[in-house]
């Protein structure tokens, strides 16, 4: 008898419980928190807490360690390539949203072919595709054409799109998609019904079961993150934890990206900002780096350079660079407008100059198409 | 002398390639560890670029090179990537390496022993990363394997031989080399594995990770020396009790033999 998808649970209570508990933990539980050789969610909680905020230090060295024995002093560079903004979803924060007034276009196989040789030219070859969620224009038989187009050329094909079914997600694992990118936004039922208003997006359960789907198709390659700035961002970060080793649990061979970008000013929201600071922000991902080494933490070219420079030297295994945030951005149509602004404008090789100061070596691939793996 | 598919190395020690802030630290690391066997991970060589990382500089070291197929996930994977390996590298020697469990990196024992047989039958000099399984070890000899690379404890964890036990009994079953692969975190455990009889060590984490890797690499280097000259040497046993440190002289034994 087939076993049944393990799906993770979640409701309003136990959020709002989680909450409750978030700034309780005090200075002790961080120290002990810091020397836990296998952390608890509790040693999470007390990490994430104010009190922890006063062990920033103690917390990057203790990350910075734990990266450098599990990955080394390496960086794995990647680019996003946006493939359509088109988008038949209502979301507060997000500039490609159905009803902003932004020219919408969707990149046919041969621009997208363009794009990737663009760059390319830059020096990468891990490349993360991105959609807006558009099932008719944008669905799977998109996709897969892309993904099939594509293949041969690059090194890493990742994606990220709406959810998918298993069996969408399996044909796209045997195209040749090596991972798969589902943010789950907010784990604040709440805050989620208010953010997401219209469209299959609105429907949190779906979303909150797609990462279980991507396991079951046979991806073995998840990135999982939360929009910081829509609910309480220490409860979030606990709950993609929760999130996380759940899925563990279920499918041990399940490797894990990180992402936990702050809300940013985009086309609709000129003054939209996440509450969260750069201090807070290097807290929440020392926490999670302690709590799991195993994930890899990937930074955004959102984050201004000096911090970039910071997280990308330490605690950080992989990072976009050179990234342009709308369809066609690269070689196409360069002027149109983007999904959010920009705040690392520097090129790959400027990146990989930085990370050679800084004792890091840039990785520009993990595995390439000539060793196997997928369909010539 | 460390024996391995007929050829001969002077140093017990392996080396891995990876981790390493740059390509200038790992020939220094590599320099002063005195190894003459290293790993490069397969993944990292790009098709067609003349002047990469990681190949190039170790190209120009001399050393034995040892490609690994890290990042493989099941036999076939692995076995393509070595087809791939002996023509790029132009080396037969090959660090089989299937582990798809991302959070331990744990061997799988199934798709490894799969690959083994393949591999062997297609010509290459197999070393494989595997289970501290004695009888997993047996099969992997019997397909040929030119050696086998238990783990002491999960690869770059630093832990030691937490192994050791089942290390024991591989390194008294093996007749082939033994080479402890992933956990060694301190020279001392390097020196322990001789001591304890296997053949060889190799490590990356400890030394690329350490905060002066070159030093950290002499240091390998001398617990490596150690640990040989200690397994050649005969170690005495360890005793609950003291013991009289003498053993018994042979004029002794010739008259208790006498006696009535």
């Amino acid at each position: 008898m087939p076993v049944p998808i393990a799906n993770f649970q979640l409701t309003q209570q136990q959020f709002d419980t989680l909450q409750a508990q978030s700034c309780l933990p005090d200075q002790a539980a961080v120290q002990r928190a810091l020397t836990a050789a296998k952390p608890s969610f509790a040693d999470l909680q007390a990490l994430l807490s104010p009190a922890a905020g006063e062990f920033l230090p103690e917390l990057l060295a203790r990350a910075t360690q734990l990266k450098r024995q599990r990955s080394g002093r390496t960086l794995s560079l990647f680019a996003p390539l946006y493939l359509s903004n088109l988008c038949s979803n209502e979301c507060s924060y997000c500039g490609f949203s159905r009803s902003v007034a932004v020219k919408r276009r969707i990149l046919t196989v041969a621009e997208a072919l363009q794009e990737t040789t663009a760059i390319q030219s830059l020096g990468i070859s891990q490349i993360l595709l991105v959609t807006g969620e558009h099932q008719r224009k944008a669905g799977v038989d998109y996709l897969l054409e892309v993904t099939q187009a594509l293949r041969p050329q690059v090194a890493r094909l990742m994606l990220e799109s709406q959810p998918l079914d298993a069996r969408d997600y399996q044909q796209l694992r045997v195209a040749g998609i090596d991972a798969v990118m589902l943010y789950q936004e907010t784990y604040d039922p709440q805050s989620y019904a208010r953010h997401h208003t219209f469209g299959a997006k609105a429907d949190m359960t779906n979303r909150l079961a797609a990462p279980s789907r991507v396991a079951q198709a046979g991806i073995t390659q998840l990135g999982m993150g939360v929009l910081l700035g829509l609910s309480d961002w220490r409860t979030d970060v606990l709950l993609l934890a929760q999130h996380l080793r759940y899925l563990q649990q279920h499918w041990y061979q399940l490797a894990f990206s990180v992402a936990l970008p702050r809300l940013k000013p985009c086309a609709s929201q000129s003054t939209q900002q996440s509450g969260v600071s750069d201090r807070e922000y290097l807290q929440l991902l020392c926490a999670l780096k302690i709590f799991a080494p195993e994930i890899s933490l990937s930074i955004s070219t959102r984050d201004s350079p000096a911090l970039r420079d910071l997280l990308l030297s330490s605690i950080a295994c992989s990072a976009s660079a050179g990234s342009k945030t709308q369809p066609g951005g690269y070689a196409v149509s360069p002027q149109s407008l983007a999904q959010f602004s920009i705040d690392d404008e520097r090129s790959p090789q400027e990146i990989a100059a930085m990370l050679r100061v800084n004792g890091v070596q840039p990785v520009w691939q993990d595995w390439h198409p000539v060793l196997g793996r997928y369909p010539a | 002398m460390l024996t391995i598919a007929g050829k001969t190395f002077h140093s017990h020690l392996l080396l891995g390639s990876g981790k390493f802030q740059s390509a200038l630290q790992m020939q220094q690391a590599v320099r002063a560890s005195g190894t003459e066997l290293v790993t490069l991970a397969l993944k990292r060589l790009q098709p067609g670029a003349p002047l990469d990382d990681l190949f190039s500089p170790l190209q120009v070291l001399g050393v034995q090179l040892l490609p690994n197929t890290s990042g493989a996930r099941t036999a076939e994977e692995a076995v393509q990537a070595a087809l791939l390996a002996r023509e790029a590298v132009g080396t037969h020697w090959l660090k089989l390496e299937i582990h798809p469990e991302p959070k331990y990196l744990l061997p799988d024992p199934r798709e490894t022993l799969k690959a083994a047989e393949q591999l062997c039958d297609l010509g290459f000099v197999v070393l494989p990363y595997c289970s501290a399984d004695p009888l997993h070890c047996k099969q992997l000899e019997q397909a040929g394997c030119a050696a086998v690379m238990p783990l002491g404890a999960p690869i770059g964890s630093n832990q030691g031989l937490q192994n050791r036990a089942m290390l024991e009994i591989i390194i008294e079953q093996a007749n082939i080399p033994v080479i402890i692969d992933a956990g060694i975190g301190a020279p001392s455990d390097a020196t322990l594995a001789l001591e304890l009889g296997a053949n060889a060590v190799l490590v990356n984490t400890a030394i690329a990770s350490s905060t002066d890797p070159v030093r950290m690499a002499q240091a390998f280097r001398l617990a490596v020396e150690a640990g040989v000259l200690a397994q050649q040497s005969g170690l005495g046993m360890r005793q609950v009790r003291a013991q009289a440190s003498s053993p018994l002289e042979p004029g002794f034994a010739h008259l208790l033999a006498g006696l009535s």
